[in-house]
């Protein structure tokens, strides 16, 4: 989902830069609270895996792809503010070294898939936080569906943005129904991505999943953490 | 702990080093959105196309995907783990 430079215009790419570095920032400050000695390595290795299966492009139609995101991955195993830190973290070095995601599209890329991404993963993890804490099951559930918000909601973002300032001057309906269309079916497999992952660490370490913080649940024996 | 601190590495490496040459190189939903629409026409190149590692091959080769994957892992691994210990708290205990 990296625009590239262009597609939007310079005084709406200006404005989105703001907002970016205005969220990143914020992010910043929030994210010292949920970082210590054991977080801060789980996090790096949380973006790191987000790079990673990035770089993946699974089919969803003949001639279409759909690659994963990561916000809602992110932030239901390192909290919504590192979360949103890990994915511009690799929207940035994909930007800088690989040549992916317009550098004056960043400020863009980085408010649809970090910030809105995260945010609407995190909102709906969150709200649905009590069948996540039942087991397993309950966890999968609801890493697939804050999964396939997150990619709906940055799709959206790329929607409204195009509405307010994108270049050619397509019918606004025709954007939308394609990027929706599309992103249905790329977020069932950012659902199914996150769902696997987010159990699997689980099923491991349920004390580094973020989500499960603080609740009882039916995941493994260690009790969880009293956060100061 | 570091066990599985290590294998999720691990497995980050493997997706990025092995798998990434698996991927499908259809354009993804906002480039399909793009193209079939014409919005594409009003893309501009990007500053570092030319760049040794841009679209994840060595000087345009992908038979190297799995190398610019592999350091984009080492380079995210680094940044992420620098910026996030910087920012920790410390703890009391050690």
């Amino acid at each position: 989902m990296h625009m590239s430079d262009g597609l939007l215009n310079a005084p709406l790419s200006v404005v989105l830069l703001v907002v970016a570095v205005a969220g990143v920032g914020f992010a910043l400050v929030k994210a010292r609270a949920d970082l210590d000695d054991r977080t801060a390595p789980m996090a790096g290795l949380v973006a790191t895996f987000v790079f990673a299966v990035q770089m993946i492009n699974f089919p969803i139609l003949p001639g279409a792809s759909g690659h994963l995101l990561g916000g809602a991955l992110a932030a239901i195993l390192v909290g919504p503010y590192v979360g949103a830190l890990c994915v511009t973290i690799v929207l940035v070095v994909q930007a800088l070294l690989f040549a992916d995601g317009g550098l004056t599209a960043l400020g863009a890329n980085i408010t649809n898939m970090a910030l809105i991404g995260t945010a609407a993963g995190f909102l709906v993890a969150v709200a649905l936080r009590r069948f996540a804490a039942k087991g397993k099951g309950g966890l999968a559930a609801v890493a697939f569906v804050s999964a396939f918000v997150n990619t709906l909601l940055a799709a959206t973002g790329f929607v409204v943005e195009y509405a307010i300032g994108g270049a050619g001057g397509v019918e606004i309906g025709k954007v939308a129904l394609l990027m929706w269309g599309l992103h249905a079916l790329i977020g069932i497999g950012e659902g199914l991505i996150t769902a696997v992952t987010v159990t699997s660490v689980a099923s491991i370490r349920p004390d580094l999943v973020h989500l499960l913080k603080g609740s009882n649940t039916a995941f493994g024996s260690k009790p969880l953490e009293v956060r100061s | 702990m570091k066990k599985f601190f290590i294998g999720f590495a691990f497995v980050s490496l493997l997706i990025a080093g092995v798998l990434s040459y698996f991927a499908s190189g259809d354009p993804d939903g906002l480039d399909k959105t793009v193209e079939d629409t014409g919005i594409a026409e009003h893309a501009q190149e990007h500053p570092f196309s030319g760049g040794m590692f841009a679209d994840y091959a060595l000087g345009g080769d992908d038979r190297f995907t799995g190398l610019a994957g592999v350091l984009g892992v080492v380079v995210v691994l680094g940044l992420s783990f620098g910026l996030f210990w910087v920012l920790r708290k410390k703890s009391d205990a050690r």
